[in-house]
């Protein structure tokens, strides 16, 4: 990695071959990603899959075991301190002081960061972030939403390149999710990058890329359509009466390689379609279900995935 | 409010000057809210030092031996060797220092090289044997009563004993001359005289290790480091920003504890107020770099505290606090030596009680300073600046 930090204007996140290792177990293993600048990058995978980890090499929280590479043209593990000042990292588990309120949190990071004027910068966020008439409320007394919207704000206080944001809306209701995705697209429009790591898949369609990454290992990167179009999964849409039973049949035969229920509809895939359309071909006109050749939603996808690389990595 | 009217100025948030001051500064200031609002500690800076203090209403009584002495001799004569010589066989005494002027004599006292000074006046033999009875001055620095007290008591009897085995002069009524006894900056042997500057420091010792040895464990347990190690803030500046608002605080209780020393044990203060808030202030920092240095080895609070205890209670025992700390084997008063409590009660009792000048206490300040050096360089460097 020679990139510096003037040649490295359209890419903000530059990584090859991180490994990470936990007490001989590995965390993250040979993961390579770059991240276009002003993009939304969606960082998806299971629980324990290495997104936390990865995240905190990027910012200097952990040096990788292995691999290297920039992070807005700074090396990730030469330049720490120059990362920190300039991304914005927001944690998984709420970790502003609790015993603060929301003005002095804000304020206790602008200091920190060095803004001219760390009251005002303070008072600008809590308008912004929409807290005004809570100020003085201790941080830990917030709701769920209000201590993610007060999370955001001290992280894009100082005013940075790029945001690292770590499962920001786990357990914040649907309203919340929204603004807070309406106002990363905001930030986004201004020329911020941001990665954000999420289980959800309707947070993941609202991403400009994804990257798909399961037991430390990245599987599938690229737009909703490209990593859908990739995974080369045939799916077929099943509507109509007893449609679990029609699971219970269908699972473990050959060329099925998953079946879902969606609702009142039932999703079939199959990796190999000619084996999947011989093993449905009895099911196709009998007892009234309506089969519907389509295309595998993105959780299908990712589902498929982990399937396959629990047999490979486990 | 939309995301574009956020301004641009500030964009990266370029690096300005003074950005050690800024950081530590933004760092106190979380530390002293944080403080203020924590109810159980705030109540412990004010309840430790009036409970203790009101509890601790009586010293712990001892027959230390082996006392340092120094001996002011102005007549060199059998006599005045034989005197020595049964002082010293009462094994309360030990000479280590033989001077020559009054000036040496006082001075050994004061800055507390010695707690015994045994002078011999001119012309001793002479007047013993013209039956003139003339006086031999014992002066014991009473500063702590208990070491000086029992050495006190047992010296008519003692000496007589020795002293007529030595001369083969039978066992006379009554000893050819007058021991005569000084007891001084505490002549009254009031033990509250030594256990009210002594507690000053044990009661800091106490709060201002836990207050520092919690703080790096808390922000781990609570979460809070993995966000304030992505900030721009160095091991340093953490500290110091960790330990300035607890340096205001004990300089409180400090003041609290003196405060009632003098005012409800009527405790004396002899010497310099400011000498003694200046070197107070030096202790009490020197604590809190120790407590948080353990917070820097140690891996939860507990550890935290358990840690501060295996501090605290030999800071108690070897100090000189509860037990003379010249009555302790050579080996425990090295380990004295390492103590900041040891030196502390050394100033803070010349200080009071003796009214002891800055020059008298040069050594116990370097150490302190020493101390507090080695303690801050170990937590620099343990300071984990990744979660790896």
């Amino acid at each position: 990695m020679s990139l510096t930090p003037a040649s490295a204007s359209d890419i903000a996140i530059n990584v090859e071959g991180l490994s990470k290792s936990f007490g001989g177990r590995e965390v993250v293993h040979d993961l390579s990603m770059q991240v276009k600048r002003g993009s939304i990058y969606g960082f998806l995978g299971p629980n324990g899959s290495g997104k936390t980890t990865t995240i905190r090499m990027l910012c200097g929280l952990l040096t990788p075991d292995a691999g290297e590479g920039t992070c807005l043209g700074y090396d990730i593990r030469r330049d720490a301190d120059k990362i920190k000042r300039q991304v914005g990292y927001m944690t998984q588990r709420f970790s502003l002081y609790q015993d603060l309120s929301v003005r002095e949190n804000l304020e206790f990071v602008a200091r920190l960061y060095g803004l001219r004027d760390a009251r005002g910068a303070a008072r600008d966020m809590i308008q912004r972030i929409g807290l005004n008439g809570r100020e003085e409320q201790l941080a830990g007394e917030l709701s769920g939403g209000w201590k993610q919207r007060l999370a955001l704000g001290a992280c894009t206080l100082p005013n940075p390149q790029l945001l690292l944001l770590d499962e920001p809306t786990a357990g914040v209701d649907p309203k919340a999710r929204r603004d807070f995705w309406n106002e990363i697209h905001a930030l986004a429009a201004e020329g911020l990058t941001v990665l954000v790591s999420t289980h959800y898949m309707d947070e993941a369609e609202r991403c400009h890329e994804i990257a798909y990454i399961a037991y430390g290992h990245l599987l599938a990167h690229g737009t909703v359509d490209e990593v859908i179009a990739k995974s080369a999964l045939s799916t077929y849409t099943v509507s109509g009466d007893d449609l679990n039973g029609l699971a219970a049949e269908l699972t473990g035969k050959p060329g099925i390689d998953m079946v879902a229920p969606f609702g009142t509809s039932l999703h079939v895939s199959g990796r190999d379609k000619s084996a999947l359309e011989a093993t449905i071909a009895p099911y196709r006109n009998t007892r009234g279900w309506r089969w519907e050749d389509s295309e595998p939603s993105l959780e299908d996808v990712f589902i498929d995935l982990m399937n396959r690389s629990k047999d490979n990595f486990q | 409010m939309s995301a574009t009217e956020m301004t641009n100025q500030d964009r990266g948030a370029s690096e300005r000057p003074f950005g050690f001051w800024r950081r530590s500064y933004a760092m106190l200031v979380k530390e002293f809210i944080q403080l203020r609002r924590d109810r159980v500690s705030f109540a412990m800076i004010v309840m430790i030092p009036v409970m203790q203090l009101l509890l601790f209403g009586y010293a712990i009584n001892t027959t230390p031996r082996h006392l340092p002495t120094a001996v002011l001799i102005q007549e060199d004569s059998d006599l005045a060797r034989s005197v020595l010589k049964a002082l010293e066989n009462t094994r309360y005494f030990r000479f280590t220092r033989e001077v020559h002027s009054v000036a040496e004599f006082d001075d050994l006292l004061q800055s507390g090289k010695v707690l015994f000074g045994v002078e011999i006046p001119r012309g001793f033999e002479r007047a013993v044997r013209r039956g003139d009875r003339p006086a031999l001055l014992v002066a014991a620095d009473a500063t702590d009563p208990v070491a000086a007290g029992s050495a006190l008591g047992a010296l008519g009897a003692v000496v007589q004993t020795a002293l007529a085995h030595d001369l083969h002069i039978g066992d006379p009524p009554q000893l050819p001359f007058e021991i005569r006894a000084h007891a001084r900056y505490n002549p009254a042997a009031e033990s509250r005289l030594n256990i009210v500057p002594g507690l000053v420091g044990t009661i800091l010792t106490m709060t201002m290790l836990i207050f520092t040895a919690l703080s790096v464990t808390r922000e781990i347990e609570r979460g809070t480091m993995e966000s304030l190690l992505s900030m721009p803030i160095k091991p340093v500046e953490v500290m110091f920003g960790k330990i300035i608002p607890y340096v205001i605080v004990g300089f409180i209780q400090a003041s609290l504890i003196v405060s009632i020393g003098v005012l409800l044990f009527g405790v004396p203060i002899l010497g310099s107020v400011v000498l003694l808030a200046v070197l107070t202030t030096l202790f009490i920092t020197t604590n809190l770099s120790i407590g948080y240095t353990f917070s820097t080895i140690v891996q939860n609070q507990l550890q935290a505290m358990q840690m501060s205890m295996m501090f605290f209670l030999p800071s108690i025992l070897l100090s000189g606090f509860m037990f003379p700390f010249a009555g302790m084997p050579v080996w425990a008063q090295y380990l004295g030596e390492v103590l900041p409590l040891t030196h502390y009660i050394r100033i803070v009792r010349a200080i009071m009680l003796k009214g002891a000048a800055p020059s008298n206490l040069q050594y116990d300040t370097i150490a302190l300073i020493a101390l507090m050096l080695v303690a801050m360089t170990i937590a620099v460097t343990r300071f984990r600046r990744t979660l790896d």
